[in-house]
């Protein structure tokens, strides 16, 4: 009948359309990058934000519920904050460092989450591109303001 | 409501929604908590101040909120976690959640008197 290498294809079918000298075409695995892939898909990002998102989240578990923690249960909760109170707080380095990571750790889980949000919710590329840089500049304000703050904190400013 | 569908408007869909609503809450209240404490950079009075106005019953209601908002988030993001980490996650998803809400519901308790018991003593002398 047909020659063999059409046996294993074509047994079922009939005659198959390919053989030896007449090879299948070869198809892309569905996301291969290509030269078609847009600028914005050709790395890992999405996959390291949303990794990003997990690893963040779990330490600021620790970080943001001892901090709710000192300032409102602890030590007679919101009543004792005041400038002396932050005072002897940043006198330890401990401290410092502590907000300083919980403030760029929540910043930046934060900002990614809403950059989520907004790339879900602003539908036209106007509207999306905008609110989105609104977001960064509001974000690289505060986190540098924040640390900032941490690091140049007089307790003798007057 | 679609019955018998994995997720469209059943317990997965609105810790989602309700993931989203106080993750977007707790970072507006971020930025503007990262301005209040600056004012310790201006002076020891301006950031007295500002602080006075957290001591009042009102904000002491909106703190309240705040701490119910971070142990949801916190409790169903590592919810999230879980689901997406832990083989069985998936499974036990809903389970995972009723114990996120029993948790949330005993630390809310636990937080009445810590954040609003200086409000109460205020509204209703002590
Ligand atoms: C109503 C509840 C809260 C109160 C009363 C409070 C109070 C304070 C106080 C007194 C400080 C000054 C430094 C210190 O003592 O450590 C501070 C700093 C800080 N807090 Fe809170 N906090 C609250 C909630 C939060 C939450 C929910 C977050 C995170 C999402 C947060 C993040 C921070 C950060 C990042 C700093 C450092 C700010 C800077 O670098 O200038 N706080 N907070
Ligand atoms: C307390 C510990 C926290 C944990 C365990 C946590 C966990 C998570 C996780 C796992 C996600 C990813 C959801 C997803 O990819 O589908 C997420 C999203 C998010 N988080 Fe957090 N987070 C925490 C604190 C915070 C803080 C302090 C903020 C605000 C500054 C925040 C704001 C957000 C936002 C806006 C999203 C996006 C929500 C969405 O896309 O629907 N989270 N969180």
């Amino acid at each position: 009948m047909s020659t063999e290498s059409s046996a294993a294809i074509g047994s079922v079918e009939g005659v198959s359309l390919y053989d030896v000298d007449h090879p299948a075409p070869v198809i892309e695995p569905p996301r291969k990058r290509t030269g078609k892939t847009p600028k914005g898909s050709r790395t890992n990002f999405e996959m390291y934000a949303w990794l990003f998102m997990r690893l963040s989240g779990i330490v600021l578990v620790v970080l943001v519920l001892g901090h709710l923690l000192i300032q409102l249960v602890l030590d007679g909760g919101v009543s004792k904050i005041g400038f002396a109170f932050v005072a002897g707080r940043w006198a330890s380095p401990f401290w410092q460092v502590w907000d300083l990571a919980m403030l760029w750790l929540a910043m930046l889980h934060g900002a990614n989450g809403l950059r989520t949000v907004i790339n879900d919710y602003a539908e036209r590329d106007n509207t999306r591109f905008w609110l989105k840089m609104l977001l960064y500049t509001a974000t690289v304000f505060t986190v540098l303001l924040g640390t900032l703050v941490i690091f140049t904190f007089d307790p003798n400013i007057r | 409501m679609p019955a018998g569908t994995l997720y469209r408007g059943r317990e997965g869909m609105w810790s989602w929604v309700a993931h989203r609503v106080t993750g977007v809450l707790i970072f507006f209240f971020l930025f503007v908590h990262v301005l209040d404490t600056a004012l310790v950079r201006v002076s020891p009075e301006a950031y007295d101040d500002v602080v006075a106005t957290y001591k009042t019953p009102i904000v002491a209601l909106l703190e309240y909120g705040l701490v119910a908002a971070i142990l949801f988030h916190a409790l169903n993001g590592l919810r999230i976690v879980a689901v997406d980490f832990w083989a069985k996650g998936p499974r036990y998803q809903k389970q995972m959640l009723w114990s996120v809400v029993g948790v949330w519901v005993v630390l809310m308790v636990g937080a009445l008197y810590p954040v609003l018991g200086h409000a109460v003593r205020e509204v209703f002398g002590s």
